[in-house]
């Protein structure tokens, strides 16, 4: 791990210690709705690949909440802040724990986040923060190629038959209230901002809205218009489904605490 | 699903310098979806610097069955192999 720099004593360690819970909880989270996809998939092809893009989540996710970790200070690692903490204490985006639904609708969900990710990784690596940089830049290979995929495929459903048109078309219109809260602010985001350690949520959504405008136009799918949109994880209020998931994620250390093999 | 899509066979090389090798084949919409399926499903430990896909159906094979007319004369013909010459100890092995 790299030594702290000097932007990094400036900066209040509770935010940031939030910053890399949202980056570690939003790929743990959507990794693990991933993994469920595993011997499921309606080909092999897109089994291995929704596997391999689940692993890569959760790889990234060790090194946003070891360092997490590392800030709080508290000697947690990040498997205890993985398997340990409740539902209230995630601060992932809501879009990430949505359930998988049909193939087409974890692959737009899929394609949502991945937009914004890219994006925010690609600002991440000018983070004045070292280590958050070198996350960032290692990272954002990985995601690149998610976006490329989940872009195409989504591409591909939308520009397809009445039937993967219609499905594709719905699982927009059911994602698209969760996509809101990528973009809002937090109080801890300008704090992050001024230190030049991240970037402010909301400055992406430009971006973004070209990125995922082009694609859908392409994909032949209609954009929702600008509607309510739902909003909590980043704060740890979350949906019931969250529940679940961590139910299944973390019953082996719940049941046999600090069980290894 | 995956019966529906054509059946793509796929080569890889390895490191620079190398050929394409042959390693195996699988289903996709398109070319595009057969490369990024290709490097899903082949290159997962680090095998690839270069992926190549082509449709099964492009491909113009030998029939087994005229195995005997294309590759038993060439048994017979020991003089096409560069095995009549006197090596100079120098040269060493080759």
């Amino acid at each position: 791990m790299a030594e702290a720099t000097v932007a990094d004593a400036a900066v209040d360690p509770t935010a940031l210690f939030e910053f890399l819970l949202r980056m570690g909880d939003n790929t743990l989270i959507l990794g693990h709705r991933l993994s469920e996809w595993c011997g499921h998939a309606p080909a092999l092809e897109e089994d291995i690949a929704l596997a391999n893009t689940a692993l890569d989540l959760i790889g990234q996710t060790q090194l946003w909440l070891g360092l997490a970790g590392a800030v709080e200070g508290k000697g947690r690692s990040a498997d205890d802040l993985a398997f340990l903490r409740d539902a209230c204490e995630f601060r992932n985006l809501l879009l990430n724990e949505r359930p998988n639904g049909d193939f087409g609708k974890t692959l737009m969900r899929q394609f949502l986040f991945d937009a914004w990710h890219h994006l925010f990784l690609n600002a991440l690596r000018l983070s004045s923060d070292t280590r958050i940089a070198e996350i960032a830049g290692k990272a954002s290979k990985e995601v690149s190629y998610h976006l490329e995929r989940s872009r195409d495929l989504v591409i591909r459903l939308g520009d397809g038959t009445a039937e993967s048109h219609g499905r594709m078309q719905g699982a927009l219109d059911d994602l698209w209230p969760y996509t809101g809260e990528m973009f809002m602010n937090e109080a801890s985001d300008a704090v992050l901002a001024a230190a030049g350690v991240a970037p402010e949520p909301a400055g992406l959504k430009t971006e973004w809205d070209a990125l995922v405008g082009e694609t859908l136009s392409e994909a032949t799918l209609k954009e929702p218009a600008e509607g309510y949109m739902q909003k909590g994880g980043k704060r740890g209020i979350h949906t019931e489904h969250l529940g679940y998931i961590l139910a299944d994620m973390q019953f082996l250390q719940r049941a046999y605490p600090g069980a290894t093999w | 699903m995956s019966s529906e899509w054509p059946l793509w066979e796929v080569f890889i090389r390895g490191q620079h310098g190398l050929n394409h090798r042959h390693v195996g084949s699988l289903h996709a919409p398109d070319a595009e979806m057969a490369i990024n399926n290709a490097r899903d499903v082949y290159t997962r430990r680090n095998e690839g610097v270069s992926i190549w896909v082509v449709r099964s159906s492009d491909i113009a094979a030998s029939s087994p069955s005229e195995k005997g007319p294309l590759f038993e004369p060439s048994n017979a013909k020991v003089y096409r192999h560069p095995t009549f010459f006197d090596i100079p100890d120098e040269v060493g092995h080759m």
